[in-house]
């Protein structure tokens, strides 16, 4: 008699939390989707082609600092090239060549340490995963690291291209 | 009776529907506080309050479930070679399994021990021993690994094992089978006169958790079960339940059970620790081994050792003293206050608490009844402080509070009995179902119980879950103990048979721990930190792949040039530098297992091809949308045949070529010159 008391009494609460709990949940789900949905509005960085993140203004200057170029390469080669090639070629990721002639140095930067907001709220990342299917990892690059990376993505643009940070003046 | 269960579950249902549907606010409140699902419910997507630690018995390792919910967070492998992530068959974890015997890929895991910190558990470690081959294992609650195993020499059963003193400065551990010491080749029933048993202290590093035997104390050969330490005022002493004070070697379980009272050994641990300073040891040869994880490489590392100090308390007086306990104990607690030492007799009706206070009265004018090998023992009276009556029957384990209430399990009569630790008053029971073992209450063993629900371990599940043929999933039993009456909220399964387990506040925890492992700190010697840095090393008959993982390829993905006979090391380096994105490695005809390689880690296969032909590779853990085309192909000719060794990854074969024809041959002249 007591272990079906207790039985039925475990039994009862899952089905209370079937029949009402459940229902009311997704309703206010969606609720508070649309209302989301609704409030909703497309950060200007975005709508500048910066992407969205911790950088909003970066500084690119001449000549290029040797030493940041060659810390971004080392970063480069450990937690980015098994996905992305120097030149133009597409591999898992985009190819790298001419990156600082389509993005923003600040869309770049933020791409590399924010990805996750990046994939789910800007349109740009949004159809680069589209194309490769593979979700960009979180590398978790520092903030100074990413500023290397750049550095090295233009000394790359400039030996593959001719050319680097086209992309600031449109 | 089932049309019953059933109409009286289906009309109390709508009126829980109808109360709990209908907007009547505060009314349906206290209908929901009545439904004991909703008690134990965490929504999705919501979090545990508690991790409960339970050991696997013979499953050899640890599970760490979710409370109130039930939820298994994760099986941690300790003592058992575990397939599912290569644990024990990769080449940086086999060195765990390293004992005396050789390599032991499997032990029975009894006592969860946390670590602590002035008699609070402070979420940094988490002991359990291995209970066949005598072992204490360390795991890191930072990464959840198991990062430690000390082998424990002379010692048969290390059941009572491993207890932890309130600043974690020792782990006690006693024999529960006594054995000849040193080893060797006797008559069993000169038990008597050869079988000895050893209480072990291991100290544990406050910064670093390593673990060293600091000495052992050799005593009567009798069967120590379990043991606690004292906290508060009573710190510094142990307690140990002993049976088979008779000292027979058959039968036990009639020749054993002759005596109305067994003994409980009190152990004066801070003078034992000042003895070993006065150098009052004997130092014996033996052999066990110590195994430690590389912090920086991951790699696990084996030490023999080939001493040990040992104490006599016949040398060592007032650190050695027994008291009777009512027979055949088992569990032996002390509750919060460091005041009250709960001795439990399987075989007797009543419990017997002890007073701290009284028995050091007690020592102080030397109220002994008596010795046994020069041991005094204490006068019964004069230690006891109360006792239990009628209880239950077959009382193992007490666990409390922190409210002045103490919960005993009860093996034979299968319920779990609150009492009140002063006035020894029994104020509720509840049914588990059925004979439960240990219990555990989050904190229970420490100076400051989250006295708020209490785990019952229960040795058998029939008529709880459905049928799995003659053996089910041990049931646990979760009890909200928040109000004056326990109250049963949650039935879930267990693995293995777990016996202690151990709860903590899961945001002890929850913050430091480790969601990947930083490359740049990757110390590991065959670590391939980058694609560019792939590559196939020959060296005689041993071929080394430093191969690295990423979603969604494994570089090299074409591997051709092994041949059988060759004995291939697959070291793999998992990129990634995300939260939970593990990458697999399996490859056809490997005799071992796969492994699982955490974001960051290196870890190594090895795959002796056996047949020539073409064989598939692949990572085993589903991490991308093109998981599948995660794969690759390794090509073994015939041994002896010159098939170059060749690697790469798309247009990277080709341009390797050259080189590894350069490598092959120079390899080739090399040994030739060798010759
Ligand atoms: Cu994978």
């Amino acid at each position: 008699m007591k272990t079906i008391k207790i039985l039925s009494t475990v039994l009862v609460g899952m089905l209370f939390i079937y029949a009402c709990g459940s229902k009311e949940q997704s309703s206010s789900t969606a609720e508070k989707q649309t209302t989301e949905k609704q409030e909703k509005k497309v950060p200007e960085t975005i709508k500048m082609g910066k992407g969205v993140g911790e950088f909003t203004e970066v500084e690119v200057s001449d000549p290029l600092n040797e030493e940041w170029t060659k810390r971004g390469e080392a970063i480069y080669d450990m937690k980015c090239s098994a996905c992305h090639k120097l030149t133009d070629q597409r591999v898992v990721g985009p190819g790298f060549q001419g990156v600082t002639n389509r993005r923003k140095p600040e869309w770049i930067m933020n791409m590399i340490t924010n990805v996750d907001v990046m994939l789910a709220e800007d349109p740009t990342a949004q159809k680069l995963l589209e194309e490769c299917m593979t979700r960009m990892p979180n590398q978790n690059i520092k903030p100074d690291d990413a500023r290397k990376i750049l550095e090295f993505f233009r000394n790359n643009d400039m030996t593959k291209a001719g050319k680097k940070d086209e992309a600031i003046k449109s | 009776m089932k049309t019953h269960f059933l109409n009286y579950a289906a009309g109390l249902s709508l009126i829980f529907l109808m109360a709990s549907c209908g907007n009547q606010g505060s009314e349906t409140s206290q209908v929901l506080g009545g439904s004991a699902a909703e008690q134990a419910y965490v929504a999705p997507g919501e979090y545990d309050e508690f991790y409960a630690f339970m050991s696997g018995g013979y499953s050899g390792q640890i599970t760490a479930y979710g409370l109130p919910s039930g939820r298994l967070l994760k099986e941690i492998p300790v003592f058992s070679k575990y397939p599912e992530n290569g644990y024990g068959y990769s080449e940086e974890t086999k060195a765990m399994f390293n004992t005396s015997y050789g390599e032991v890929p499997w032990d029975d895991s009894h006592h969860i021990e946390l670590s602590q910190t002035n008699g609070e558990f402070d979420g940094r470690w988490l002991f359990v021993n291995g209970n066949n081959t005598p072992r204490i294992a360390r795991v890191d609650l930072k990464t959840f690994e198991t990062v430690e195993i000390l082998e424990i020499p002379d010692v048969a059963g290390l059941h009572c094992a491993p207890f932890i003193t309130e600043n974690s400065e020792y782990l006690v551990s006693g024999t529960r089978f006594s054995v000849p010491i040193p080893q060797k080749d006797v008559p069993i029933d000169t038990y008597k006169q050869n079988f000895k048993g050893l209480i072990n202290y291991v100290s544990v590093d406050p910064e670093h958790g390593h673990m060293e035997l600091a000495f052992q104390i050799e005593m009567p050969g009798f069967n120590y079960d379990l043991a606690r330490n004292g906290k508060g005022k009573s710190h510094g002493w142990s307690f140990l339940t002993t049976y088979n004070s008779e000292q027979e070697h058959s039968l036990l379980e009639v020749n054993a059970s002759q005596k109305d009272k067994d003994l409980m050994a009190v152990i004066n641990w801070k003078k034992a620790e000042q003895y070993m300073k006065e150098g009052k040891f004997t130092e014996r040869e033996t052999s066990y081994f110590h195994n430690l994880m590389n912090e920086e490489t991951t790699i696990a590392e084996s030490e023999e050792k080939t001493l040990t100090k040992i104490l006599d308390p016949k040398n060592c007086p007032d650190m050695v003293y027994f008291i009777p306990v009512p027979k055949s104990p088992h569990g032996c607690d002390v509750d919060p206050t460091g005041e009250y030492i709960v001795g439990n007799g399987k075989l007797s009706a009543d419990m017997s608490v002890y007073s701290f206070d009284k028995i050091m009265k007690a020592i102080e004018e030397k109220k002994f009844d008596g010795e046994f090998d020069g041991i005094p023992i204490i006068s019964y009276e004069a230690a006891l402080d109360g006792i239990v009556k009628k209880p239950g029957l077959g009382p193992l384990h007490t666990e409390f509070d922190g409210k002045g209430n103490a919960y005993t399990t009860f093996f034979i009569s299968s319920e779990v009995v609150k009492w009140d630790v002063e006035s020894k008053e029994i104020l509720d029971r509840q049914s588990t179902f059925y004979s439960p073992g240990h219990l555990v209450i989050p904190g229970g063993e420490t100076r400051k119980p989250d006295g708020k629900y209490l785990v019952a371990m229960n040795k058998i599940t029939k008529d709880r879950y459905l049928p799995t043929g003659p053996e089910l999933a041990h049931s646990a039993q979760l009890f909200d103990i928040s109000g004056d009456k326990m109250k049963l909220i949650l039935d879930f399964p267990t693995k293995g048979e777990p016996h202690y387990a151990q709860a903590i506040a899961a945001d002890k925890i929850q913050p430091n721990s480790v969601k990947f492992y930083d490359i740049e700190n990757n110390k590991h010697p065959h670590a391939t930190l980058g694609e560019s840095k792939t590559k196939v090393v020959r060296d005689g008959n041993e071929v080394h792949v430093y191969m690295t993982a990423i979603r969604s390829h494994l570089a090299p993905d074409n591997i051709e040039g092994f041949k059988v006979g060759d004995k291939v090391y697959f070291h793999l380096t998992n990129l990634e530098q995300d939260w939970d994105v593990p990458h697999g490695f399996a490859i056809q005809g490997a005799t071992n297992a796969e492994l699982l390689v955490m974001p960051g880690q290196t870890r190594t296969l090895v795959w002796e091809p056996k047949k020539v032909g073409v064989f598939a590779f692949y990572c085993t853990d589903f991490c991308s949308a093109l998981h599948q085309e995660m794969s690759g192909y390794a090509r073994v000719s015939p041994k002896g045949s010159d098939v170059p060794l060749k690697w790469g990854l798309n247009e990277k074969l080709r341009e390797n070529e050259q080189a590894a024809h350069d490598f092959y041959e120079n390899a080739k002249q090399n040994a030739n010159i060798g010759k």
